[in-house]
């Protein structure tokens, strides 16, 4: 019996915790206990899956012992396991994140009670797309996440939520539209929709039918991945979220559309026909995307514009087609879900601690609570790339594949990143200069409580509410966790960077993949990659 | 293989439909849209599964090519099923606007708004030069003894103008320019639940 056959439980363990913590409702602390635990356990038993593909092998399941390419399949291999444990960790780390706000508070904002349920349901479709090992199951996934992600979105139903999540939703759900309508295209073209059986069957297709498919799933995916110019919808739905659904949406669900770019492009239809195009969309998607964060008075919306940003890096990783280029952005995907969590996840501490998010109001909160200018600076020096953190490691990673491969367009690329990660550092400097750093007297439009003489109570009047505490032990020490973990990341960079440059040969090697999923004995098509990717 | 036309033609309509009216900005029609949408992709997966035939329930008498093709049914019942939920909540945040704004169009993004009303003048690149204030002051003098600096000074500036400032060589009205000094979020007055008055 191999581990991997419990694969499925990934998803079967948080929605089955998702349905007894919906019959919990009226217990908040039995509910908070049963989705920590089962989120726990659910970390493990991706800990488990990873470390049995650690050194390389792909693992397949087939649900109900249907044969492929007929039956659904789940996928266990080096990036599909990694992706699980970074983002179980992420979402744990958030779990407890908001748990503590719940108690703070009173859940009086956020209706915990439902929040619970919809948060696993959330890690389950999350879950399930990441190991999905045929497309509409894939489409069943994202639509688990995206539904329970309204709900999210809208949690509470003010005003500011509703109008938010208008737009998210109608965006998603035309999304969601886009990539069924490819795959019923796919399905006409070739009659499967196992990936692995799509891998075999779609290189038979004439050029212009496979280009057709090709867009329309990377159009899908880009708008779930936020890739310029179909990333409009990002900045105006996210900020508006209460701080832990900010902060989970940021690190998650925007990674998981580049996964499903990643298959696509390295399972489905390897070679470089569309690479071209995907280069300029991820320099626009950078150099635009940062400048907007530029532009921007409040974290939050600054940080989403960054999320946009560094969304670029990974598509210009994936556009290169090379073992290295793959490898790097596979490192970026893991290291940008931990930091951008965390640096959301702070924010929602800024907000506590400084009333307010916009830099226009908060000063002088270094001196007020240094854990959190700690907590926000080691992040924000990991985003822009400073040496030593994990940020620079992935971005040297990422331009050292673009100058070994040597085009005037991947120069161009690795100009645009450098220029976008100097442009982050200022954004990220601004914040810290304006918030942590000035005194309270300086600012705009100070808030009244950074005004007010220190005091040493910890709890203050938040939002009509007297007696808060500001920063609750649990909120500090999930952010401290996450933050530590993407200190580790960096620490680990070696043996990280090693299972992702060999996840990215796998995938573009694809026959580990296709034979796990159809049998030992598959013959394997030719690759329209001629060397395999840059050596 | 034959095509089933009135299908096809009936997708398309749905389509057409569908796209026009989630353009609209009244979110039911919006609403309809995506519904007629949906359904337009359901009739597409079906039309994938090629010809109709038998149900395919086993039968060892039957040929397997007599059969209809199941595969794209199921999708679509599982396609049906997701859209049904979509609906619902999307129903439910529709009555939520009416309930909370009493309209049912889409609200436009305060911070969107705010970029747009910001006035073209900007106070730190815009505004007239202050008249030199060092010990050593820079001005040049022409031969006649008058200023030659072409820096406007104090007397021509905002105070001077009355109710429009003097930005560079254009003027503004004094009320933009007073805008102009607060934060963003100061310039848009939100409503009561977010939206804009």
């Amino acid at each position: 019996m191999n581990i991997a056959s419990f694969a499925p439980l990934a998803v079967v363990l948080p929605i089955l915790g998702a349905a007894l913590a919906f019959l919990l409702i009226r217990h908040s602390s039995a509910q908070r206990a049963v989705s920590i635990a089962v989120l726990s356990l659910t970390l493990l038993l991706e800990c488990a899956l990873l470390a049995s593909v650690w050194d390389g092998g792909t693992a397949a399941v087939h649900i109900g012992g249907w044969l492929p390419p007929w039956g659904i399949t789940m996928v266990v291999d080096q990036f599909s396991s990694l992706m699980l444990v970074v983002s179980s960790a992420v979402s744990l780390a958030v779990l407890v994140y908001a748990t503590g706000q719940g108690m703070a508070d009173g859940d009086q904002d956020a209706p915990v009670s439902i929040f619970h349920p919809t948060y696993l349901i959330l890690v389950a479709g999350v879950s399930n797309a990441f190991l999905s090992g045929d497309l509409f199951n894939l489409y069943v996934g994202f639509e688990i996440l995206l539904t329970a992600s309204y709900v999210l979105m809208t949690l509470g139903g003010t005003g500011a939520r509703i109008r938010a999540g208008v737009t998210y939703v109608v965006v998603s759900v035309v999304s969601s539209v886009l990539f069924l309508i490819s795959i019923a295209m796919v399905y006409g073209a070739t009659g499967t929709v196992n990936m692995a059986d799509l891998a075999i069957k779609l290189a038979d297709l004439d050029d212009g039918t496979q280009t057709l498919l090709h867009v329309m799933l990377l159009v899908a995916f880009g708008i779930k991945a936020a890739v310029f110019p179909l990333s409009f919808w990002l900045p105006d739905s996210y900020p508006t979220a209460p701080a832990p659904v900010t902060a989970v949406f940021a690190g998650l669900l925007t990674k998981v559309g580049v996964y499903a770019m990643v298959r696509t492009e390295t399972l489905l239809f390897p070679g470089d026909s569309l690479n071209t195009p995907l280069m300029v969309a991820a320099l626009l998607t950078m150099v635009v995307g940062i400048l907007g964060a530029l532009a921007q008075n409040d974290i939050k919306r600054l940080l989403s514009f960054t999320l946009v940003s560094h969304i670029g890096y990974m598509v210009f990783g994936l556009a290169m087609s090379s073992v290295a280029g793959l490898g790097a952005a596979v490192f970026y995907v893991a290291h940008h879900i931990t930091i951008q969590t965390s640096l959301f996840l702070v924010t929602g501490l800024i907000e506590r601690r400084g009333g307010s998010s916009s830099v226009d109001r908060l000063a002088g909160l270094a001196k007020l609570s240094p854990m959190l200018a700690l907590l926000f600076f080691v992040p924000a020096m990991n985003l822009a790339g400073i040496p030593p953190f994990s940020g620079f490691l992935g971005k040297v990673g990422l331009i050292q594949a673009g100058v070994e491969l040597g085009t005037p367009l991947a120069y161009a690329l690795v100009i645009g990143g450098v220029v976008t990660s100097l442009l982050t550092l200022l954004a990220v400097a601004r914040v810290w200069n304006r918030a942590f750093w000035r005194k309270p007297s300086d600012a705009e439009h100070p808030d009244p409580v950074l005004l007010a003489e220190p005091e040493d109570s910890d709890t203050g009047s938040r939002a009509g509410r007297s007696n808060v505490t500001l920063l609750p032990r649990t909120m500090v020490g999930s952010t401290l966790g996450l933050v530590v973990l993407g200190v580790s990341l960096t620490v680990f960079a070696g043996p990280l960077f090693a299972v992702s440059d060999q996840a990215a040969h796998e995938m573009l090697d694809r026959s580990a993949y296709i034979q796990a999923v159809l049998g030992e004995d598959t013959p394997i098509p030719p690759l329209a990659l001629k060397d395999g990717g840059g050596k | 293989m034959s095509v089933n036309l009135t299908l096809l033609t009936i997708m398309g309509a749905l389509y057409a439909c569908g796209i026009y009216l989630i353009l609209e900005r009244s979110l039911t029609r919006v609403l309809l849209g995506l519904m007629l949408l949906a359904n337009a992709t359901n009739l597409l997966i079906l039309a994938t599964g090629g010809y109709a035939g038998l149900a395919p329930l086993y039968n060892k008498d039957t040929g397997a090519q007599e059969y209809s093709d199941p595969l794209p049914q199921a999708l679509i019942l599982t396609s049906i099923v997701i859209s049904f939920a979509v609906t619902a909540f999307l129903l439910g945040i529709i009555y939520r606007t009416w309930v909370l704004a009493r309209q049912d169009e889409i609200q436009d993004d305060i911070e969107d708004l705010r970029v747009a009303e910001t006035p073209r003048f900007d106070a730190e690149d815009d505004a007239p030069i202050p008249a030199e204030t060092s010990e050593f002051p820079l001005t040049m003098l022409g031969s006649d003894g008058s200023s030659v600096s072409d820096h406007a000074t104090v007397a021509d500036g905002p105070e001077a103008a009355g109710d429009s400032i003097t930005a560079g060589a254009k003027k503004i009205p004094a009320e933009d320019a007073a805008a102009e000094e607060q934060p963003g979020s100061q310039n848009v007055t939100p409503g009561p639940e977010g939206g804009v008055k």
